[in-house]
């Protein structure tokens, strides 16, 4: 379709009588005009009776590619139909332009790569391939990543301890305020939700007992992780998946350094030391949140929700919490640094990488935090 | 124009009635990230058809200016015409107007991964040209094939090697038929073979269609192949020390650092 703005300033009139006759191009044959040309030309091939056309291109103002091309349609269908061309007048900026587009010289499109064979149950087996390399590419990754780590503990000094404070840093420290908001958030609508229901039965006082089991158990490692999990993976998975693709983890390679060391071990440790506190500070968000409804909706006094939730909660949760925590940081961490190694490609390679890195962490999480369920009820 | 002028004067008649209008003029331009100047007070004028190398050591500010020229970056001062349409301080709708009528191919190609061949140089046609989807097609491959890459359409830009890139980048550039085209840095990490072929795609091109090029780069075998004049540019003086004819460059300098550049020679 051509808009209006782009409508082509050019003409083409069919001159004489009889087999032989004169077609006057004029005006600018560009781009813009390209369509509407092949058509006209198309018109005039099909005239009836013509044997031999004269292009008479001298009022041409302007010929680029799209002209060009146009052109060559006219002569091809034109030897389609026993019509003999010649061009006459053509200036030297037009000449230029057919001088350095051979329409007919170009090679035949090669045939597109072929699909893989076999339709939805190929796909279903190319999919259980991909996943079985890409769950055995992990456990390698980790057995590289307890390579390193004990390579660490035999000599401490190897890990690099400054890249692993900033990285706490970027995780943990950054991480707070978001982390605090949304668990603030969650514990004054937890109070409020259970408090409509709880009112009824004068069991006012149990908010407290809800709010911080559920978010010191449950909640607030889930939450926390999944914060920590699209704020940090992501970033351990770009940044080391644009590393990949600028070719400097193989210059790191080539200088002696052991990439899974020097990359991913100080962004794991990292994440791994700064979770449980970021679960902590989370957990306290929580209860104050609930405490914000509890004194100003269910007329409880501070002291009372706040013995109340000591009451509740036993120092084991707390440390579970936090044990979980140091789980989920090594999964996100790892999964994070893993699916950058990965990257392959350019841009939008980073983009992959970064995405399946948020993806698979915050499957690992529910995954693991479901063990977590299971072990707690029948061993705990 | 004398061979060797130092900063040279142009003259500066860019008002539409003007029977031949210069494809770029640039006057008392400065350029810079931040506060301090890279380049200051650069004027210059570039003939239809002609090609210009910017040129100099690394850090004088080739790059900075290209973009200066192209609209990519505010000038500090100075104002610039392309096509004697001012780039500078343009509005967004005379900006791409204006950026219709030229071409950039970016130092290592910028090609879009994501895309194949033919989508990147199909990206300004389908933006601007409104074509039927058949016609597009063909010319995406008659543009390729002037840069050599017919048959490669359905490769994307990883699956290529440098020099690919860089002419796929190129054909991209020209997909609109610009009337002037910029390039940074052509022949930067290319071997002496494929930039060869690259120099003589340009002069191809400039000799064909009578593209003004404005091209940046310091590999003294390409200025010798492709500039009919050479601008260099000092970091010292952020400006421009000399104009003319490379040869004359080379060979009527008085000006230690032009005749160092031109014969290869370290600073002392």
């Amino acid at each position: 379709m051509i808009h209006k703005k782009d409508m082509p300033s050019f003409q083409a009139v069919l001159q004489g009588e009889g087999g032989a006759r004169t077609l006057s191009l004029s005006g600018r044959l560009d781009v813009y005009a390209t369509d509407l040309l092949v058509a006209r030309f198309q018109q005039i091939t099909s005239t009836t009776g013509l044997t031999s056309l004269t292009v008479d291109m001298s009022q041409v103002a302007y010929l680029d590619t799209g002209g060009v091309m146009a052109l060559n349609v006219l002569q091809q269908q034109a030897a389609e139909a026993k019509v003999q061309v010649a061009l006459q007048g053509v200036s030297q900026q037009a000449q230029g332009m057919m001088d350095i587009i051979h329409y007919d010289e170009l090679k035949p499109m090669p045939p597109k790569p072929k699909r893989s064979p076999g339709g939805f149950v190929g796909a279903i087996g190319k999919g259980t391939f991909e996943l079985i390399k890409d769950v055995s590419d992990v456990i390698g990754f980790v057995g590289t990543l307890f390579l390193a780590l004990g390579r660490v503990i035999r000599r401490p000094r190897s890990l690099r301890w400054g890249d692993t404070e900033l990285y706490m840093e970027q995780v943990g420290v950054d991480g707070l305020p978001i982390v605090g908001l949304i668990s603030f958030l969650l514990g004054l609508i937890m109070a409020f939700m259970s408090a409509i229901q709880l009112k009824n039965f004068g069991a006012n006082i149990y908010v407290a007992d809800l709010v911080a089991l559920a978010m010191v158990r449950e909640l607030g490692p889930i939450m926390t992780a999944v914060l920590v999990a699209g704020r940090s993976g992501s970033a351990f998975a770009a940044e080391i998946g644009t590393m990949i693709v600028r070719e400097e983890v193989e210059a790191l390679e080539v200088m002696g350094f052991d990439p899974p060391t020097f990359l991913a071990l100080p962004r794991i440790v990292a994440m791994i030391l700064m979770m449980p506190l970021l679960i902590v500070f989370s957990d306290l968000l929580a209860i104050s949140g609930g405490l914000v409804i509890g004194v100003t909706y269910l007329d409880l006094t501070v002291y009372g929700y706040v013995q109340q939730t000591m009451g509740a909660l036993a120092v084991s949760d707390i440390l579970l919490g936090a044990f979980k925590g140091v789980i989920f940081a090594f999964l996100i961490g790892g999964i994070g640094c893993q699916r950058g190694f990965t990257a392959r490609g350019g841009a939008e390679a980073v983009g992959r990488v970064t995405t399946s890195a948020v993806v698979a962490g915050i499957f690992l999480i529910v995954v693991s935090d479901s063990v977590f369920a299971v072990v707690q009820y029948y061993f705990l | 124009m004398e061979p060797v002028v130092t900063q040279s004067e142009p003259a500066l008649d860019q008002t539409p009635a003007s029977p031949v209008v210069k494809p770029i003029v640039v006057k008392d331009l400065s350029l810079g990230y931040g506060r301090d100047p890279i380049l200051t007070d650069v004027s210059l004028e570039v003939e239809p058809g002609e090609i210009v190398v910017i040129a100099g050591g690394s850090g004088c500010g080739k790059s900075t200016l290209l973009k200066g020229l192209v609209g990519l970056l505010a000038p500090i001062k100075g104002r610039v015409w392309l096509e004697g349409m001012e780039v500078t301080g343009a509005s967004e709708k005379v900006l791409s107007q204006v950026r219709r009528k030229i071409g950039v191919a970016f130092q290592g190609g910028a090609l879009f991964g994501s895309m194949t061949l033919a989508e990147n140089v199909d990206l300004p046609l389908a933006d601007t040209a409104r074509l039927s989807k058949a016609a597009r097609q063909v010319l995406v491959r008659l543009k390729l094939a002037v840069v050599d890459l017919d048959g490669y359409e359905g490769y994307y830009p990883s699956e290529i090697s440098g020099g690919m890139q860089k002419r796929a980048g190129l054909a991209r550039a020209m997909a609109l038929d610009p009337t002037i085209l910029f390039f940074d840095e052509p022949s930067a990490g290319l071997d002496p073979i494929t930039s060869a072929e690259l120099d003589q795609t340009i002069l191809k091109i400039n000799h064909a269609l009578g593209t003004t090029m404005v091209v940046v780069t310091h590999e003294l075998n390409s200025i010798y192949t492709i500039a009919h004049r050479v601008i260099m540019l000092d970091k010292s003086d952020k400006g421009i020390i000399a104009v003319g004819p490379p040869s004359d460059l080379r060979d009527k300098s008085t000006d230690p650092r032009v005749s160092n550049f031109f014969h290869r020679r370290p600073r002392n």
